[in-house]
């Protein structure tokens, strides 16, 4: 399984748990995943043409991840975060 | 007013519900509802006072739709919001900024609505906002890169910013666009034609160009469908169709003022009666109430003259900004106008803009006001 931290501005969508786990040999596939219990998640993180939005970053094992097609294996933590921007 | 007056406001930071008493006197707040949420704007389906639907985005976040369909009491996200097909072309894929007009389809679709998008984009639910589809005849259309050139925008991006449905047929439509100005389609959105000839674009090499112009708010009369009003980003116009040549009635407002604004209103009942906003055009456009003195100005005769509303405003130092979608009227007798300001504040005429009242203010940034009978 992977674990997988949400931001706070994804919450609204697992009842306010940070912490989850997923399945997927990728970002995308973990995203899926998510999206098939948090219905309309992936579409707030990835849009239409499958890039990550621009003020969102995604992290596996630490190395930020800049294309959803990244692999993830079994046992790894995913980040997600609210980049620094905004106000 | 029978039951009173609801005002959904969209705001920079979440959106509100206010309900006006039938004497519109009192006023009471519901929200914030989705805190946060840059809130584009928040309607409810004037067919039949149910549905209401809100677009939504943050910061961080892509675009939504939420739903309510009990009267704001609670929203769901829709199952599929607007979103372009999937492209080959990366990186200059088109993906929906936001949603920034929603638009109630024509009393004879019900479930039907439309919405417009940042990057400019045409989308259409026909289940009541809860699936969106991509409207080819535009977004895929072959002049699409000529109408939206991909350097054009607003500060908030580039617009299509309005769709507007002719009472009387539901395959006659236009839209309005901050690239290419207003279009018009006779067959239901498949195919689509500039009409702004007569319309000033002062910012291009050819000032009155087929496409080009930035039209800000276009409004059709309701008692009489084949008039449309604009507030463009050059002045005021008009144009009574089949005539395809807009009248610019904005040259008979003051000089001092200009005929610069975001937004046109209607009156629902007399065709040749609207408001503008006007706001300071000039040097850098500063967008602010010229000489920070607020007014809005009525013509009671198609545009041939205007008279200045500002009784109850501040008469010096106040310089707002009234965006495209915060400036509107109920359908009461007399018409009350609302209007929200970006600093957060809502004013109200119950007497068609005699005098003007603040009925409340400390919210953020004001996107947009829409009136609606009370439930």
């Amino acid at each position: 399984m992977i674990q997988v931290l949400l931001p706070t501005q994804l919450q609204s969508y697992s009842a306010g748990v940070s912490r989850v786990q997923a399945s997927g040999a990728t970002v995308d596939l973990v995203l899926r995943d998510l999206d098939q219990r948090f219905a309309g998640l992936r579409f707030r993180v990835v849009d239409e043409q499958d890039r990550i939005r621009r003020h969102m970053r995604i992290f596996v094992g630490g190395e930020a991840a800049n294309d959803i097609q990244r692999p993830v294996a079994d046992g790894d933590e995913v980040l997600i975060f609210g980049a620094l921007s905004g106000g | 007013m029978t039951n009173g007056v609801r005002l959904l406001i969209g705001t920079r930071k979440g959106a509100w519900i206010w309900r006006g008493d039938s004497a519109r006197g009192d006023w009471t707040a519901e929200g914030p509802i989705h805190l946060g949420q840059i809130v584009s704007h928040l309607v409810v389906d004037r067919r039949t006072g149910g549905t209401m639907l809100m677009a939504a985005a943050t910061g961080h976040l892509g675009p939504t739709i939420f739903r309510s369909t009990d009267g704001g009491k609670t929203f769901v996200e829709a199952s599929r919001p607007p979103a372009f097909p999937k492209s080959s072309d990366q990186p200059g894929a088109r993906a929906v900024d936001h949603t920034f007009w929603l638009e109630p389809g024509h009393a004879a679709e019900p479930g039907v609505w439309w919405a417009g998008t940042s990057p400019p984009g045409l989308f259409v639910s026909e289940d009541d906002g809860v699936n969106w589809e991509s409207v080819s005849g535009f977004n895929d259309h072959p002049m699409y890169d000529k109408w939206v050139p991909a350097d054009a925008g607003t500060p908030d991006g580039p617009l299509l910013n309005q769709v507007v449905i002719d009472p009387r047929d539901a395959r006659h439509m236009y839209i309005a666009t901050s690239t290419g100005g207003v279009f018009e389609s006779t067959d239901r959105a498949a195919a689509w034609a500039p009409l702004n000839k007569g319309v000033e674009a002062n910012f291009m090499p050819d000032p009155y160009p087929e496409y080009g112009q930035d039209a800000h708010f276009i409004a059709l009369a309701p008692t009489l469908p084949d008039r449309l009003w604009q507030q463009n980003h050059c002045g005021i116009y008009r144009l009574d169709r089949p005539a395809v040549t807009w009248e610019r009635i904005g040259r008979a407002m003051p000089a001092e003022t200009g005929d610069i604004g975001f937004t046109i209103v209607p009156h629902p009942r007399d065709a040749d009666t609207a408001w503008v906003f006007p706001m300071d055009g000039t040097d850098v456009w500063p967008r602010t109430s010229p000489g920070g003195k607020p007014a809005a100005y009525r013509t009671r005769d198609a545009g041939k003259s205007w008279e200045r509303q500002d009784k109850g405003f501040p008469a010096d130092q106040a310089w707002f900004t009234v965006k495209r979608q915060a400036f509107c009227a109920d359908e009461g007798a007399p018409l009350g106008l609302y209007l929200g300001t970006t600093g957060g504040e809502v004013w109200m005429s119950a007497d068609e803009g005699g005098s003007w009242r603040s009925i409340g203010g400390h919210l953020p940034e004001i996107y947009s006001v829409v009136a609606a009978p009370l439930q």
